[in-house]
């Protein structure tokens, strides 16, 4: 399997990037880890003509706290935010969604951004950046500009990102008080990928009492979406399994679900379902 | 640093300890750098998609899959092939124990598997069977059944902490 041919540019800067993207917009491809583009161009699905390479750019792989958000480079490997110790104490919903995907190999060299960027309808990552109520900072040649997670998935492969801009970075809100964050998987078993993914991400009051419930699903329709009903049963009320059982039936509302050779739509819909309540569950069970 | 080749990429990087300079079509992927132009055949073709871990090298001392990385990528990295996991003469000790317990049968995952174990015994000396499923789950076999080359894992890792181990009887001779 050969890709078509392309130019190749590792811009050092990321102001070279954005102009070299600004002038070959229609042209280019920004590569990060390379673990969808390379895929797809030698599929030739995707037939770039030049690739900008983004990996030699200073200071893109970073993870951070500065003023009541985590900030997280767009080219830190699923890896690094895998093994931060800081992560798993302040937002162990992160660390725990890197540890799906793929395996050993892939995670050492796939990127948060590059995953965010492709909106794979079957990756992780958007499920977990919707239930953190994540924003993606998007910079090109007309600015900086932040896109609310929900904002950003438009369609399968498709999100809000203008042809001229980078992703740059992730930002999630730091967790106030009691918390409890999960993310339960069906993993395809061949490809690893997600059959279904949910995230949830619960903020408790006193006496179990769900204050803002988050729940972000991916795998099960075109593109990740946000399980708002599944919130609204949630939100203040007292978390129980019956609570669970009865949010959860909730979770594919108005959702047009995907059926493949692997798991038809009606079995999807059972997963989602099933999987969102063992989130739940198991988010609250952090939580204590 | 921006480049933009016209035909031939030419780059320079360290390859299992010596540097190595090449020059190949800029579309070439990391794998077939070292097979075509480096003549390093150990470094197998699978899938080339990156789900079977078999064209698996260590980039940086991190296992990555070779398939999906471009040639162009690894310029001023350090790049670890099974080619150089002897020391001279004296194989590795996964090698050896890969060799002995019959964890590679026809061999063809065997590079991959042995890259990423080597970096697992590198971070961790004392794996559990656990630990080592976890860390190989990114290379598909089918000739062995997998069990094999855990046992030769961890008696490698038993070697390399100077242990005396001996071969479970049932991995000699099989279950009566």
């Amino acid at each position: 399997m050969i890709p078509t041919q392309f130019d190749y540019i590792a811009p050092a800067t990321l102001d070279e990037a954005i102009q070299l993207l600004a002038d070959n917009a229609y042209d280019a491809k920004l590569l990060a880890g390379g673990h969808s583009l390379i895929p797809a161009m030698k599929l030739r699905l995707a037939q770039p003509a030049m690739l900008i390479d983004i990996g030699r750019i200073k200071d893109l792989a970073y993870i951070r706290e500065e003023g009541g958000q985590i900030l997280i480079g767009a080219m830190t490997t699923h890896y690094q935010l895998e093994s931060s110790e800081r992560l798993k104490e302040i937002c162990p919903l992160l660390p725990e969604t890197a540890g799906h995907i793929g395996d050993a190999q892939v995670r050492n060299k796939g990127t948060i951004g590059g995953s965010l960027a492709h909106s794979d309808p079957a990756a992780d990552w958007p499920a977990t950046v919707i239930a953190l109520n994540g924003e993606i900072v998007a910079t090109g040649k007309n600015g900086e500009r932040t896109i609310k997670a929900d904002d950003f998935f438009v369609d399968m492969l498709t999100t809000a990102l203008e042809p001229v801009e980078i992703l740059r970075e992730i930002r999630v809100p730091l967790v106030q008080g009691r918390a409890g964050q999960a993310y339960t998987k069906v993993p395809h078993p061949a490809s690893g990928f997600a059959v279904v993914g949910v995230a949830v991400n619960l903020s408790l009051g006193a006496d179990d009492v769900c204050q803002s419930a988050s729940v972000g699903i991916t795998g099960a329709a075109v593109k990740a979406y946000r399980a708002r009903g599944v919130e609204n049963a949630l939100n203040g009320n007292r978390i129980d399994e019956a609570l669970a059982q009865t949010a959860s039936a909730h979770a594919a509302d108005g959702v047009d679900l995907n059926g493949d050779l692997y798991a038809s739509a009606d079995y999807r819909r059972h997963l989602v379902e099933v999987y969102t309540r063992r989130a739940i569950l198991k988010a609250f069970a952090q939580a204590k | 640093m921006s480049r933009k080749p016209k035909q031939k990429a030419h780059i320079e990087f360290t390859l299992n300890g010596e540097t190595a300079e090449v020059a190949f079509a800029p579309h070439k992927t990391l794998l077939e750098v070292l097979r075509e132009d480096l003549n390093l055949t150990g470094t197998k073709h699978g899938c080339e998609l990156g789900e079977c871990g078999t064209c698996t090298v260590l980039v940086d001392r991190k296992p990555i899959l070779s398939c999906l990385m471009l040639g162009l990528d690894v310029e001023g990295r350090e790049v670890t092939t099974v080619e150089g996991m002897n020391e001279g003469a004296q194989l590795h000790p996964l090698q050896e124990t890969f060799a002995d317990t019959g964890a590679a049968q026809c061999g063809y995952c065997t590079p991959g598997f042995l890259l990423v174990a080597k970096e697992l015994l590198t971070k961790n000396p004392n794996p559990t069977r656990e630990e080592i499923k976890e860390a190989l789950s990114g290379n598909l076999c089918r000739c062995t059944g997998y069990i094999k080359i855990y046992e030769a894992v961890e008696l490698a890792a038993a070697k390399m902490r100077g242990e005396s181990v001996e071969l479970p009887k049932e991995s000699v001779y099989g279950y009566e």
